[in-house]
């Protein structure tokens, strides 16, 4: 067994887990956080991307005693009493149909944004549709992400 | 996953002694082969040895043009590096098309090269490049290194440390990702030092990595996309799989060459 503590969305928590756990399953399992979601399971699809330590990464590839010691964001760790930017972006812009791609999209969504800022280059339209690369929906065609990621980016 | 004991030693000598007790450990320097490898029941290492609290084993320097890349170095960092930028654009641009963003907050250059997967990015910088892949225990040239689909010379326990490339004048990649993983259809990275230089093929080779000697001999004597239309690309030895056949990829060697060059000649 490992001994996995994390900060998670701001909370501390430890819990002792077989050495196999994903930190996907860590999240759903363990911590009830489903917000994360297990699409591919082969680091394909993006629906499981979390922040670890502020960056975006697949939580179906990586194991919870590695990320052990780290700060990880989930989609339930944005919103600060009200939608975080990004989700409420999703909101206006009809980004999502069926959502089960959406956290992933809104936790890279907003990875971008921030890495972008950071360093002070334009994330424009095509920038976008290019870093969304990790990320499948089989809803929407993707227009409206794209719209709601730069709608959100004017934003935050 | 079939049961494993994680390891995350904090020394290169602690991770030596656990890979040396275990009865069969793999290293884990981002795992984004090795996870999917053992969710598939195609790996079952009794025990995982993560390098990646190895703080010695992270960084890029550069010291008299040659540039030093610890093997734990993210694709993101190493695509993001103000002084990879400098010492070897063509290395920047590699590491930030592998995968995806997400992907490359977590691969390393460690990884990748110890995997030596025929379709990955690295071993084409690695060996065109002329490069030199640092252990905890020796020195090994690129040449020496790739022994064949998903093999290397490194032996039990060793440990990649670092990998060292060496000035280059000019350098190129260019790849056909497979529109689904990826991973290189096929990948040339072309480079170019005073009058003589290297090419050297990703994704095509069924050995994995080669370098071209036809294309280096017509690109040393004329450092142009035209000299490679003159080179006769064969297919022997290339892979055929259903993304593509080995006379596709002969051709798309052809293409993929002519871009590198161009971008940079």
């Amino acid at each position: 067994m490992a001994k996995v503590k994390l900060t998670v969305n701001g909370r501390a928590v430890s819990r002792d887990v077989p050495d196999t756990t994903l930190l996907s399953e860590f999240l759903r399992e363990d911590l009830r956080l489903t917000g994360t979601h297990v699409g591919c399971d082969t680091s394909q699809c993006g629906a499981c991307v979390v922040h670890v330590d502020g960056k975006a990464v697949k939580s179906c590839t990586m194991l919870a005693a590695s990320a052990s010691g780290g700060e990880v964001t989930t989609v339930e760790g944005l919103a600060n009493g009200e939608l975080h930017p990004m989700q409420k972006a999703f909101n206006d812009n009809h980004g999502l149909q069926c959502g089960f791609c959406t956290p992933g999209m809104i936790m890279s969504g907003v990875d971008m944004v921030n890495r972008y800022k950071q360093a002070g280059r334009e994330l424009t339209e095509e920038a976008i549709r290019h870093e969304l690369e990790g990320n499948i929906c089989r809803c929407t065609g993707y227009h409206n992400i794209v719209k709601s990621i730069q709608d959100a980016a004017t934003k935050m | 996953m079939y049961p494993t004991t994680y390891h995350k030693p904090e020394t290169l000598e602690a991770a030596s002694a656990t890979l040396g007790d275990a009865e069969e450990a793999k290293i884990l320097a981002g795992g984004h082969t090795l996870l999917p490898t053992m969710k598939n029941h195609l790996a079952a290492p009794t025990d995982l040895v993560d390098i990646r609290g190895i703080a010695a084993l992270n960084g890029i320097s550069e010291d008299g043009g040659t540039l030093t890349i610890g093997a734990t170095t993210t694709h993101a960092e190493v695509s993001n590096s103000p002084v990879v930028a400098s010492a070897c654009p063509a290395l920047a641009c590699l590491a930030g098309g592998i995968g995806d963003p997400a992907v490359r907050h977590v691969g390393t250059i460690g990884g990748s090269v110890a995997n030596n997967d025929p379709a990955a990015d690295y071993p084409a910088a690695v060996l065109g490049l002329g490069a030199t892949v640092v252990t905890n225990r020796r020195d090994i040239a690129a040449e020496d290194f790739f022994d064949g689909m998903f093999a290397t010379v490194l032996e039990e326990g060793e440990i990649i440390t670092s990998v060292r490339f060496p000035k280059c004048d000019l350098a190129g990649y260019s790849k056909f990702p497979n529109p689904a993983s990826r991973y290189a259809m096929v990948g040339v990275f072309v480079a170019k030092s005073g009058g003589s230089v290297r090419v050297a093929v990703t994704g095509a080779g069924e050995d994995g990595v080669f370098r071209h000697e036809g294309l280096e001999a017509a690109l040393s004597a004329n450092f142009s996309p035209d000299a490679v239309d003159g080179v006769a690309i064969s297919s022997d030895g290339l892979l055929s799989d259903l993304h593509g056949d080995a006379d596709y990829r002969a051709n798309l060697i052809r293409v993929m060459a002519k871009r590198a060059v161009s971008a940079v000649a």
